[in-house]
């Protein structure tokens, strides 16, 4: 059994959504080039989610399993709709410079794969944490590639430059970290880093050759 | 189970595999799902309006900006910004009576006694319904008019496209086009946003010598009527040929252009 701080903190790392399940994949590529989209992305991913798992569970008893898929889908695109309308309200310039990407949490596989896998079979309180974790999760990816693109690909934090917080007088920016090719290297030096610690992460071979079964 | 007067708690009351359920329980989540919608909507609003307006002003900012030797002639003048003025669009007579100050032309689009229907054969913008007033906005120096710039708007692809049309003094060549508002394909046809479309537009003519508006979009354009149109945006395209046409012609600022032609400014 699984207890509730464990639910909370287990899609942290020992379940990321992105580096274990490869789960929102595309927005991670799109919204990393600096870290300011990557936070917003990351706050408007976890509210929904968050959001969508608990209104699911709540009302999961009365869910046909018929039409599950269309009712979340439905709750989850009007609180990406009111996501959006919030972010063009008081972050206009965020909102322009993630463009479609806000909208498109309704296709996040992230947010489907937690309403269906975990909150159609577990009261709210649980699905609640469940997907915080996974929203945090998504987030920490996102930020740890966020940073490490705008950092070494524009030589600024957040908008600050690097150089004079590191005593430098300058350094040469890698402009391939500004383009989406980067995320993928990063997003695999990642993966490969936390299965080499957790080694517990790497999948097992689907099917060995056979003369290796020979062999053996 | 006791029968309940509430329709709803029959609803959660039915077995889930009854179709009955699965349609009504869609039908609730819709409905509740629209109610927050609408609401969130109109509650945010006025805020998002805020945001709009100001990027419209600085678009229009912008577009001065990119016209050589305006802004120079404008700190010549001691003026920063251009002088509106409201325009009877169907007389293309200025009207004093109305405070260009406090004139909100959406508003005015939706008021009964200020906007007026388009017949449907009259409206390739797709817009219904226009303000009878609309703001121009006019560069003028020692009795010389240097610049006149029309706000138009249309249907495009799939949103409504907004714009700041620039003409300069012969009224005939486009100074400029910026678009202000747009929400169509991003990637596709929402590349009309993009400078680089932009600055296709000045120097285009925008009728031929018998007074038809020539000016349009298209792919591969020649001559100095055809400005070339975004590849695979073909009918966010069509939304500004169409958009252009109508504002330019008789039903929009053609009335006015005219007077402003024979009587000058």
């Amino acid at each position: 059994m699984t207890g509730l701080p464990d639910r909370l903190t287990r899609p942290l790392i020992d379940e990321n959504p992105i580096t274990l399940q490869i789960l929102g994949i595309c927005s991670a590529l799109a919204v990393t080039t600096t870290l300011a989209t990557a936070l917003t992305m990351s706050l408007a991913l976890t509210v929904v989610i968050s959001l969508s798992a608990t209104l699911i569970s709540m009302i999961r008893n009365h869910i046909p399993h018929s039409v599950r898929l269309i009712i979340q889908i439905t709750i989850i695109s009007a609180l990406v709709i009111v996501m959006d309308g919030l972010l063009r309200a008081f972050a206009y310039e965020m909102s322009q410079r993630l463009s479609v990407f806000v909208g498109l949490i309704v296709t996040n596989c992230l947010v489907m794969g937690r309403a269906e896998a975990f909150a159609m079979r577990h009261p709210p309180g649980e699905s609640f944490l469940d997907a915080l974790g996974n929203g945090l999760g998504y987030s920490l990816i996102l930020i740890v590639v966020g940073t490490l693109r705008e950092g070494l690909g524009l030589g600024t934090i957040l908008g600050v430059p690097l150089a004079p917080m590191l005593g430098l007088d300058g350094f040469t920016t890698l402009a391939l970290m500004q383009r989406a090719p980067a995320a993928f290297f990063i997003l695999g030096l990642l993966i490969w880093a936390i299965r080499a610690w957790r080694p517990a992460q790497v999948e097992r071979p689907e099917y060995q050759l056979s003369s290796e079964e020979e062999d053996a | 189970m006791a029968e309940t007067p509430v329709p709803w708690w029959r609803l959660f009351a039915m077995a889930n595999d009854d179709p009955r359920k699965a349609v009504g329980m869609t039908v609730l989540v819709a409905f509740v799902a629209a109610l927050g919608v609408s609401t969130a909507a109109t509650v945010l609003k006025p805020y998002q309006q805020v945001h709009v307006e100001r990027e419209r002003q600085a678009r229009l900012d912008a577009m001065l900006n990119t016209l050589p030797g305006l802004r120079g002639l404008m700190v010549e003048a001691g003026i920063d910004t251009l002088e509106t003025r409201i325009v009877d669009l169907q007389s293309g007579q200025y009207d004093p009576a109305i405070d260009p100050a406090s004139f909100d032309p959406d508003e005015a689009a939706k008021g009964p006694a200020t906007s007026r229907d388009l017949p449907p054969g009259a409206d390739p913008a797709g817009l219904k319904r226009i303000a009878t007033h609309a703001p121009v906005y006019l560069l003028e120096r020692d009795g010389r008019l240097h610049l006149v710039v029309l706000p138009v708007s249309g249907m495009g692809y799939q949103s409504l496209i907004r714009a700041y049309l620039a003409l300069e003094p012969d009224l005939n060549t486009v100074a400029a086009l910026t678009i202000v508002e747009q929400a169509e394909t991003p990637g596709i046809g929402a590349r009309i946003a993009e400078p680089d479309w932009q600055a296709l537009w000045p120097g285009h003519r925008i009728t031929d010598d018998d007074g038809r508006i020539m000016i349009r979009v298209t792919q591969g354009a020649a001559g100095p009527y055809e400005v070339d149109g975004i590849s695979g945006a073909t009918r966010t395209g069509n939304g500004i040929t169409a958009m252009l046409t109508f504002w330019l012609g008789d039903q929009g600022f053609g009335p006015f252009l005219d007077r402003l032609r024979e009587r000058g400014f």
